[in-house]
């Protein structure tokens, strides 16, 4: 007997199974995205856009009307469409190189000008389109395509920590948080409450995903459930940084 | 709220930016999307000063990438949205203008021209032609009007808003500093008391219904898995381009079938080309002007024509040669002898082109 995988009602099944590489940690982050979206009834508001590199796999993945953008440049192509209608409720979904490399300008200006939308940012410590090279969240002595001795902080910085940066910039209204491929329920409640966040008109919204790369890491199963589990989460720690009931501090 | 900016004709006198502010108002544009550069930035200013009483939108962004990519984001929602800029700024907006040439999206982008390369300087020039009508990694699928004065930097506004919404090619409206910063006496008006029609926007994405369920959904992307499907897609593209040229080209001649000398200028250059063509015409001489109001695409056809029947075309520009381009690669074949006036990043008189004329006349 066959059995078929539970899919969101959101996704598309013509374009099923999906293009990532197997193993890869996308299908679970759009998963989590697909169930929220579901769970909402929001289906026909949504309007997805995804980044150059491998987010951009998602261009038809679901049946929800979707942009695939340029490098870094999803954040401002959701932000001109949720300005020019505050009814639909715009999802930015890019990995780490395309939000905190090539787009950070425009997450750093879009989140402290509080706009109101949903960005989702895969965060797979490298480059994984382009074949492996280090990314900003490429952790100290990770081996990668353009750190092939071990990224070396001296030389090439600390891993970006983008949610921190994000609730540091931020004001009322905004939700942070991030979430870890290897827990999707708490995945999903975050990507929930970011969603929701928006549809309350709160404010900026934004959760990174830690997730892996069965391609470029040379990992096995083993070794790569070990690197998301415990390696990545020694620096980038899993929680809400930041939820709309949290007022921060006045400036003194 | 008061329903109209304009109401009947208005005899104005002001700079060339404050038009443009008000011709996308009279177009009923919804939304602008800027980041300040010189010498555009009155566009901004003067927008953001009118656009709440009308209930239109302004965000100021964090640099040109971003104005282009929320400009492109305005227009997948369904609004008429525009940005502006200049110089470095063009450079930056070629990367959003090539997103909206891939997706086939009705931007409207005002370039007020500046020196160039790099930061250069900040008021004249006509060094942005190359840059604006095929800059970008595509093929240059746009449109491009060459205003000579403040009454085109209204009209052509005003009708780039029509002509990017009817045929779905990323609009330009190429001014230069000294229209955007002189004052100049104009007619403004309401378009469709003149009988314009305005056409209308519609949504890319977030139309009625559930997508899947009532309707398809919108996947708009410009990336592909391989390159002949992309071959496939731009095939169509030309094909579109190819059609929609002859209606979309417009040209302005003096004489130019019938003439010894015609000469080529676009823009403010053009002004000071066709007062040194009136002057020589009165002194009897058989000179002539062809002025591409569209750079792209060209009136190839009628340049040919002026091409085949003078002795000599003299391409005039403030750039170093890219207009001539243009020209050269339109009217190859043609039997006119070509001459040049290139001075790149200054203002060029009408005595000018006169002493010119004279010396291959």
């Amino acid at each position: 007997m066959t059995v078929k995988p539970a899919m969101p009602k959101c996704w598309r099944v013509e374009s099923k199974p999906h293009k990532f590489c197997p193993g890869c940690g996308h299908g679970i982050v759009l998963k989590a995205l697909g169930e929220a979206i579901d769970e909402l009834g929001i289906q026909d508001k949504v309007v997805f856009g995804c980044d150059i590199g491998c987010s951009l796999l998602a261009w038809d993945f679901f049946n929800v009307d979707t942009v695939q953008t340029h490098h870094g440049r999803t954040t401002p192509v959701i932000t001109g469409i949720k300005r020019a209608n505050p009814e639909l409720i715009g999802v930015a979904y890019m990995g780490d190189g395309g939000g905190y490399a090539i787009g950070s300008q425009h997450l750093v200006n879009a989140a402290a000008r509080n706009e109101k939308i949903t960005v989702i940012l895969v965060n797979n410590t490298q480059y994984g389109m382009t074949g492996g090279q280090m990314a900003p969240t490429t952790m100290p002595g990770q081996k990668t395509e353009t750190s092939p001795y071990g990224r070396d902080p001296e030389a090439t910085g600390y891993p970006t920590q983008g949610p921190e940066m994000v609730a540091a910039i931020t004001r009322d209204g905004a939700y942070v948080a991030r979430g870890t491929v290897a827990n999707f329920k708490q995945l999903k409640g975050y990507i929930k409450k970011a969603l929701e966040n928006q549809l309350a008109g709160n404010g900026f919204s934004f959760v990174e995903a830690l997730s892996l790369c069965p391609t470029n890491w040379r990992t096995n199963a083993a070794e790569t459930w070990d690197f998301v589990e415990k390696q990545m989460t020694q620096y980038f720690k899993v929680g809400e940084l930041k939820t709309p009931a949290s007022k921060p501090e006045e400036a003194k | 709220m008061p329903e109209k900016p304009i109401q009947g004709e208005k005899r104005v006198f002001m700079t060339g930016n404050e038009v443009v502010a008000y011709a996308a108002l009279t177009a009923q544009a919804d939304i602008m999307y800027g980041y300040p550069i010189t010498p555009q930035n009155e566009i901004m200013h003067y927008w953001t000063r009118m656009a709440p009483k009308y209930g239109k939108k302004f965000l100021q962004t964090e640099d040109e990438l971003s104005a282009g990519f929320t400009t492109v984001g305005g227009v997948l929602a369904g609004r008429k949205a525009f940005t502006a800029t200049a110089g470095p700024g063009n450079t930056l907006m070629q990367e959003p203008m090539s997103m909206a040439e891939a997706m086939r999206l009705p931007v409207v982008l005002i370039v007020q021209q500046r020196g160039g390369p790099s930061t250069a300087t900040v008021i004249y020039s006509q060094q942005e032609v190359t840059m604006t009508t095929l800059g970008g990694n595509g093929e240059g699928l746009r449109i491009v009007y060459s205003t000579s004065d403040h009454q085109e930097l209204f009209d052509y506004t005003i009708k780039a808003f029509n002509t990017a919404w009817k045929y779905r090619f990323p609009t330009f409206v190429l001014g230069d500093g000294y229209q955007a910063k002189m004052r100049e006496s104009l007619t403004m008006y309401d378009p469709e008391e003149k009988g314009i029609e305005l056409v209308k926007p519609e949504p890319y994405v977030g139309k009625p219904g559930v997508p899947g369920v009532d309707r398809a959904p919108g996947h708009y992307r410009n990336t592909y898995n391989v390159e002949e499907e992309l071959y496939e897609v731009l095939q169509g593209y030309f094909k579109d381009y190819d059609r929609i040229a002859p209606e979309v080209t417009e040209y302005k001649e003096i004489a130019a079938g019938e003439s010894d000398v015609v000469v080529v200028a676009h823009g403010v250059v053009a002004r000071a080309a066709k007062a040194a063509v009136e002057e020589l015409r009165a002194a009897g001489k058989k000179v002539g002007l062809f002025r591409p109001v569209t750079l792209r695409p060209l009136a190839e056809k009628e340049l040919r024509q002026a091409a085949n029947s003078a002795k000599r075309l003299l391409i005039v520009e403030s750039a170093q040669g890219q207009l001539a381009r243009l020209i050269k690669d339109a009217a190859y074949g043609c039997s006119a002898e070509l001459h040049y006036l290139f001075k790149p990043g200054v203002g060029i008189t009408a005595e000018e082109v006169v002493e010119k004329v004279q010396t291959i006349l």
